[in-house]
């Protein structure tokens, strides 16, 4: 491909008319003197950044209008960087555009296509280099280099196993038992029931060995909405009624749709709102989705008290909570 | 000869007995750029990586990628004793203990924002010019890898603080490769290193986030700009500018100081709103932990259309044999993505299919005169903004005083009523717009004079336009339907094939255009 | 089974009420003792009680029933409490200027001394949850604001939004702002759970947590814009406009000027 530099043909165009730079030696002038005070606008930003960084304390605010009270230096070490760089670059640009040459060239354009004998040429070169090869006759080559190529990716593969385990039951299960106490989070105190009022609610862990170390794994699991509702206020079928305890019902925080944590408990509507995408789920019959791409209402967690008066579970939760998976049995 | 000149000239000298390059430097400078503004998106991409790379460097030297458990102990009180990540403690460490730290943190991140912005505006640029069609087609595909590559790398660049929000990001991926069936659970597993959270997915997500996919990056720019070198880039119709030359300044000076300028301009911008502007305040949102969340939890913009897919999404799973699918999350996050993204790089494929038309092309095309896909790219838009409307919806709602459900069910019904509307607009559009330039240079343009004739009659003068203009308004191709004959590949004549019904069908619609100007119609009205 | 847990309740709810009951008396007489600054005697808590239920009967009455028991538009008030009603009153919520979702926080109508008379008559009703003396408020030396933190982010903010700027809630309701808001009411809006709010009872977040999120929530409110301009404290979408308007249209802006030919 040739590259020779041809001035364009502007026959049917008039010529582009001269700048001012080109004709004016004043403005000539202005425009050199232009260039040169933005250069020097971009030392004053450096300056500015170094005087920032180390003469400005890390705790000084000044007040901007409308942005506030800033932070002195990082505005300082920023609005100087932000200088020294876009004034380097409006004054490149800037004589470019003013002093430089503005004639335009033209470049020629070529097809891609290689020429007919380049094609046959490489056609000969690949059959020759194949047939060099000579798989085709030699059966016992061919099939062994099969069975090497097809086992060699499994090493690759195979040695990513121990990234992580195994998954088993673990979604399945939380640390929820018969018997667990209902413990607040943060904080950790056990809940009587009469602590919690009508209206009221409270986010809840289970009491664990380790209250201080809990794994966020556990906690992406284990999360309990206590929610106390008047008792005429459920709609629930005898089951699900017998796993509340005195308009106490208690929901899995975890969302049943992306995992996400279900918090926004509205006291009037009685409704559970994810912030996420927004899935509204029905608290007085039993977590039902009532909007939102949510599937399945949130599993719902039997509880009583346990001799001292305080909440336990009664039994775990009788199904995965958090989002859907493969392996999920749902019925 | 200066001491200079000749100290230039002993090394260019070294150089080239060497590598004999001066023969291709000499052919590389004097490539030539045709100067358009929206020629500069794809120069904002490349700054903006670069930017990142410089930045992002910055940021590894304190960014500690573990999720292993510290107490804070650091300047920002209202965080003080707290147990969190070391990942988001070294976080707040860059951000208030490193001068510049928090600085850097905000460069990396608004650049971010703006290299997918202009990853986007330079594939919408791209797009409706027509610069996609032969001989470019490679390049559009590298583009599109480009911007998968660049949402993956966002959304990993953006879970690595560990703080809630990007947990909350990180718990909705994990939920999203869960639901893929058969092998989703072991997916996350192996990925997470357990069950979620677990306790190895801030390390892995480094080592993606700044070295595997920086570097796909790196070797996919390289090539795409390879090849716009190459090839040589596109231009806009014009006098002087045919399908077989290319206008504009060469490479040296003027495209060098013009292009190299632009590289301070893009970092000098970015830097004012990193200076000006706080981005993810990471302090404010605390340590993730999987029982929190916080209203108005969203993605950065370029994902936050998935997440409005996925807020729009039927409440649909399957329960069979003992198994869940969850189309919910399949259909808005994998199945729709998918289709779009994969259209999309074989559009320039289709669009030969449908149009016939094998030619190179080099010169682009006004987005009226292709009025089919025009629409089609309008189209696309409105898609993309509704989701993105949706997946904003709870802010738009507290700040506009509406209600998140009827936003939803605004979009749940308008991503399948307003797309296609766009579309039948768009092209109205585009045929009014053909019209207009049609009567532009029958008629001249409408001075905005009037005159009043003998008889009483107002009229408005036109005055002719210049030679240029009228030049570009007829420089276009007329679209013609492609013929098909019913004849399969023996040359069998099959008359109803379904192929060559719809090859038909859609190379008709592609055509629809107002007829150009004829010559004889130009010397009609000349002889008035 | 459905009988039994009905039974079972019954036989709690007496003792419960009970002890709310002689908590409430002792709360309230604390109460009055704290709003009404004057001499306290029986005749002067009895004055106030008057003085509400006239303000009560003039302004809130004809919603609320003419014995604050409730009417078809508005609750029944009777057993709401002293704090419930200087939290909805003394914000501005109440009186209500119109039906709407829910109402807004607004310039109040009463002064301080006729929201305290109405209070002390509420709370004259039926026990409910007092207002907290001012003693009882200093956060800022009985709060831990770290500990307030993660309150706040475990209770408050999936609402209220990590910063306290407030969040949609289902059918066009909203968590509102909480910049500005005084610590009194902010505590009692905890205690009492006021329109789509739940309670958060003293039991499970105790009077030291509360002024501990109180304090966090005054710290956020005061913290300076250490990153720039906070553009709403709202998240990323905020974030993406400025992104595509500013940034980019900043860096369309140049690129004319870069390509135009100068004159």
């Amino acid at each position: 491909m040739s590259n020779e530099l041809v001035p364009t043909d502007n026959s049917a165009a008039p010529q582009h008319a001269p700048r001012a730079t080109d004709i004016n030696p004043a403005s000539e002038k202005r425009a050199e003197q232009q260039i040169a005070i933005l250069f020097g606008l971009s030392g004053v930003g450096s300056l500015l950044l170094i005087y920032s960084y180390i003469y400005v304390a890390g705790d000084v605010f000044i007040f901007i209008p409308i942005m506030g009270n800033q932070n002195a230096q990082q505005l300082g070490i920023g609005i100087g960087m932000a200088m020294s760089l876009f004034f380097i670059g409006i004054a490149a640009i800037h004589w470019a555009k003013t002093l430089m040459p503005d004639k335009e060239v033209v470049n020629h354009r070529h097809e891609f296509r290689s020429s007919d004998e380049d094609r046959e040429e490489l056609i000969k070169v690949v059959k020759e280099g194949v047939a060099g090869v000579q798989l085709g006759r030699r059966k016992l080559i061919k099939r062994s280099l099969g069975a090497a190529v097809g086992l060699f990716a499994l090493p690759p593969v195979l040695l990513l196993r121990d990234l992580g385990p195994l998954p088993g039951k673990q979604l399945e299960m939380t640390n929820w038992k018969a018997g667990t106490r209902l413990l607040t989070d943060p904080g950790n105190r056990p809940i009587l029931a009469s602590d919690l009022e009508v209206g009221s609610v409270v986010q809840v862990l289970p009491a664990v060995e380790d209250l201080e170390h809990r794994p966020l794994s556990d906690i992406a699991k284990d999360p309990v909405l206590l929610i106390r509702l008047r008792p005429q206020d459920f709609q629930l079928t005898p089951e699900r009624l017998a796993m509340t305890h005195e308009g106490i019902i208690a929901f899995s925080k975890i969302c049943s749709h992306m995992g996400c944590a279900v918090a926004l408990y509205e006291q009037t509507t009685k409704h559970l709102l994810c912030p996420c995408h927004q899935s509204t789920f029905d608290v007085t019959r039993a977590a039902k989705v009532i909007f939102g791409p949510a599937a399945r209402p949130l599993p719902q967690l039997d509880i009583t008290v346990d001799a001292e008066g305080y909440l336990v579970a009664r039994a775990p939760f009788n199904e995965a909570v958090g989002p859907s998976f493969w392996e999920r049995n749902s019925q | 000869m200066t001491t200079t000149e000749k100290a230039v000239g002993n090394v260019a000298n070294f150089v080239d007995e060497r590598l004999g390059a001066a023969r291709w430097v000499k052919k590389s400078l004097n490539k030539v750029f045709p100067d358009h503004w929206s020629f500069m998106f794809g120069e904002v991409c490349m700054y903006s990586f670069v930017i990142l790379l410089l930045s992002g460097t910055f940021l590894t030297f304190w960014f500690d990628p573990s999720q292993r458990d510290v107490v804070y102990e650091g300047v920002y009180e209202p965080l003080k004793g707290l147990t969190m990540s070391a990942a988001y403690a070294s976080t707040l460490d860059i951000s208030f203990e490193v001068r510049g730290g928090l600085l850097m943190r905000q460069i990396h991140h608004w650049s971010a924002n703006i290299f997918m912005a202009a990853i986007v505006a330079h594939l919408l640029r791209v797009f409706f010019t027509g610069a996609f069609r032969k001989p470019r087609e490679f390049n559009w595909i590298l583009g599109i890898l480009l911007l998968t590559l660049g949402l993956v790398e966002g959304l990993l660049g953006y879970s690595l603080p560990d703080d809630l929000l990007s947990g909350t990001g990180m718990r909705i991926t994990s939920a999203i490769i869960q639901a893929v069936p058969v092998v989703g659970t072991y997916i996350t597993f192996f990925l997470f290193g357990g069950g979620f959270p677990g306790v190895g997915f801030i390390p892995r997500i480094f080592t993606l986030h700044i070295l595997i996919i920086p570097g796909i990056f790196l070797a996919v720019i390289t090539i795409h700009v390879m090849l716009v070198w190459y090839q040589k880039h596109t231009q806009f119709p014009g006098v002087g500018r045919t399908e077989n030359n290319v206008v504009g300044h060469p490479i040296l000076p003027v495209y060098m100081a013009k292009a190299g300028g632009f590289f301070f301009v893009v970092f000098g911008i970015t830097a004012f709103l990193a200076a000006v502007a706080s981005i993810n305040p990471i302090w404010l949102y605390g340590p993730y932990t999987p029982g929190q969340i916080s209203a108005g939890s969203q993605p950065d913009w370029y994902m936050g259309w998935l997440d409005g897919l996925v807020r729009m999404a039927p409440p649909l799973e399957t329960h069979a044999f003992g198994h869940t699918i969850s189309w919910n999350i399949l259909i808005p996050t994998l199945i729709v993505p998918g289709i779009i993204f994969t259209g999309m790089a074989f559009y320039p494929f289709i669009e030969s299919w449908i149009t016939g038309d094998k030619r190179e092309h080099h010169l682009l095309d006004r987005p009226r005169n292709v009025p089919n896909r025009t629409a089609l790219g309008v189209m696309s838009i409105t898609f993309v903004m509704i989701s993105l409307i949706n997946g904003g919806n709870d802010i738009i709602a507290t700040n506009f005083d509406l209600s998140i459900n009827q936003i939803m069910w605004f979009s749940r019904i308008g991503i399948f009523i307003l797309p296609p509307l766009a579309f039948i607009i768009t092209k109205r559009l585009c045929l009014s717009l053909q019209r207009a330039d049609r009567e532009l240079l029958l008629h001249g343009a409408e001075s905005g004079r009037l005159l009043r004739l003998p008889h009483g009659e107002f009229v408005e003068v036109h005055t002719p336009i210049s030679p240029e203009k009228a030049f570009l308004l007829q420089s276009h191709e007329q679209l013609t339907p492609l013929e098909i004959e019913d004849v399969d590949a023996r040359g069998v004549r099959r008359p109803g094939a379904l192929k060559n019904k719809i090859q038909r069908r859609l190379s008709k619609a592609h055509a629809v255009s107002v007829p150009k100007v004829t010559e004889q119609e130009l010397k009609e009205i000349e002889s008035h | 089974m459905k009988r039994l847990s009905r039974y079972r309740r019954h036989k709690a709810a007496g003792p419960l009420l009970l002890i709310f009951a002689l908590l409430g008396i002792g709360t309230t007489f604390s109460v009055a003792s704290a709003t009404v600054k004057e001499s306290q005697n029986v005749f002067s808590r009895s004055a106030s009680i008057e003085e509400g239920k006239q303000i009560f009967l003039k302004g809130c009455s004809s919603c609320h029933g003419l014995n604050a028991e409730g009417g078809s538009v508005a609750p029944s008030l009777i057993g709401t409490g002293a704090a419930s009603v200087d939290f909805q009153v003394g914000t501005g919520r109440m009186p209500m200027a119109d039906m709407s979702t829910q109402a807004m926080r607004k310039a109040p109508v009463y002064n301080e001394e006729e929201v305290a008379a109405l209070a002390v008559y509420v709370a004259s009703l039926a026990p409910g949850p007092a207002i907290p003396e001012e003693s009882a408020l200093n956060y800022e030396r009985d709060g831990n604001s770290a500990q307030g933190g993660e309150l706040f982010r475990n209770n408050c903010a999936m609402c209220h939004n990590f910063a306290g700027q407030g969040g949609a809630l289902s059918q066009g309701k909203y968590a509102p702002t909480l910049m500005g808001v005084e610590p009194k009411h902010i505590y009692e809006a905890m205690v009492t759970g006021p329109q789509s709010m739940p309670v958060f009872s003293d039991k499970t977040i105790t009077p030291a947590e509360k002024l501990s999120v109180i304090k966090w929530i005054k710290a956020a409110e005061a913290e300076p814009n250490l990153g720039g301009a906070t553009m709403g404290r709202i998240g990323p979408v905020t974030e993406g406009l400025v992104a595509w308007i500013l940034g980019l249209g900043l860096l369309i802006g140049i690129a004319v000027w870069l390509t135009m030919r100068a004159r």
